[in-house]
């Protein structure tokens, strides 16, 4: 039981801002490099929070203090279709974003590296970026993807070894 | 540095104003924008229900914390409705711009529903809402709910008027501004504080012998009016009530 959830189950509206907080960025890089577009990823991720919070306003607080928020919340975001840009016309929109931490982290080539991401399959993406990108574990991403841990490690070897080729090619 | 390694990079920053549309498409803040109206600029507010208030732009940061306790955040209302909110507040009501009323009870809400169906250029008294509500004694709580509107503007509440006729008060910035209101609505002011002054309640068209409120358009389209104290009155010298301002309470 995390000190997060058990604040969250206290006293949602004042904690859930904090969940953001801690959670958005990862969320948001790791979808970033599974769907390879940035503005994608960002809609991705705040939609992934308004459920969140949707279905954390429903829960009793017993249950939200049970919770292990990080895989849960990367189910809601493997879960998000496209039909989630159905509901962004009926939210209001923050208008002073600006590009302000758009730019790919160094030391590593961002664009170099979604390039090579896009060669491997979804499910491979998927499995080396909850891996290596957010840090996941085997089984937390084998309930994410509601794929066996087997399956999950020979993704991500798969996934790893294509790479391995993709950048061999490049040289 | 192993491909490993150069993934575990492949991270930046949390996205600016992330927070701030979680917070919005959450309803944890409200978005809030300017518009033009015939009382200057007023600030709308909104949320993914539909606009939640209106009010005078100046100072209004303060206002609303006060008001409301909650956070406002600078944003652009959603796409769906966005175009409907000038044209809201230029007829003065709100016609397909979703209202977000859940700050106000349920018989309140039914007030201000009525109270956005009057006619531009129209007014009705308190008890006429009244009457419409099916709550023809509670004249009063219609008053107070009238004055508790969150939406000005696009709910016209400045198109209620007391039931002696007399304009009344206006929470939006003083009756002053109601009266600049009816007046850009071609509500005629000055002749309504006039007729109350003389005690007139209905005037009839002796053409088709109907009585209305002063403001309905039937009653203005006449060539001659006959002025009465009470709608027993008109009743009594054979007027019959007009079917479009109703002229009840």
């Amino acid at each position: 039981m995390d000190d997060l959830a058990n604040a969250l189950a206290t006293d949602l509206d004042t904690t859930f801002p904090t969940v953001v907080e801690n959670m958005g960025r990862q969320l948001f890089w790791g979808l970033r490099r599974i769907c390879g577009d940035h503005q994608e990823a960002e809609d991705l991720t705040q939609e992934t929070f308004i459920r969140a919070y949707r279905a954390l306003d429903g829960y009793e607080p017993e249950r939200i203090r049970a919770m292990d928020l990080r895989p849960w919340l990367w189910t809601i975001a493997m879960n998000l279709g496209r039909n989630h840009l159905r509901d962004r016309s009926r939210r209001p929109r923050y208008v002073e974003m600006t590009d302000a931490g758009r730019e790919d982290p160094e030391p590593v080539d961002g664009a170099a590296w979604d390039r090579r991401l896009s060669v491997l399959n979804d499910h491979q993406r998927k499995a080396v970026v909850l891996r290596h990108v957010v840090g996941l574990g085997i089984v937390e991403i084998s309930e994410i993807t509601g794929r066996p841990e087997g399956t999950v490690k020979a993704d991500v070897h798969r996934g790893l070894a294509r790479l391995r080729e993709t950048i061999e090619e490049e040289k | 540095m192993s491909i490993e390694d150069q993934l575990q990079q492949l991270s930046g920053d949390l996205p600016h104003g992330l927070t701030e549309g979680v917070a919005l498409g959450t309803g944890l803040a409200e978005g809030y924008d300017f518009y033009e109206s015939a009382l200057g600029q007023v600030i709308v507010t909104f949320n993914p229900e539909g606009v939640s208030s209106v009010d005078i732009a100046d100072g209004i940061e303060g206002r609303y914390r006060e008001r409301h306790g909650r956070l406002l955040i600078r944003a652009e209302a959603p796409t769906a409705w966005r175009r409907h909110i000038p044209e809201a507040i230029e007829r003065g009501t709100p016609g397909k711009l979703p209202v977000d009323l859940r700050s106000v009870t349920h018989f309140q809400e039914k007030v201000l529903r009525t109270t956005a169906t009057i006619p531009k250029g129209e007014v009705r008294p308190y008890g006429w809402v009244a009457y419409e509500v099916e709550s023809p004694r509670a004249v009063r709580a219609v008053g107070s709910a009238v004055a508790r509107n969150p939406i000005p503007l696009i709910i016209p509440c400045h198109r209620v008027v007391r039931s002696d006729g007399h304009i009344g008060n206006y929470s939006l910035g003083g009756p002053h501004n109601k009266i600049e209101l009816l007046e850009h609505e071609g509500a005629m002011p000055r002749l309504l504080e006039d007729l109350a002054a003389r005690h007139i309640r209905v005037r009839g068209n002796p053409a088709n012998r109907i009585y209305c409120l002063p403001t309905c358009r039937r009653i203005r389209e006449a060539s001659e009016v006959i002025d009465f104290r009470s709608t027993t009155a008109a009743e009594q010298a054979g007027y019959l009530a007009c079917e479009h301002c109703r002229p009840h309470g």
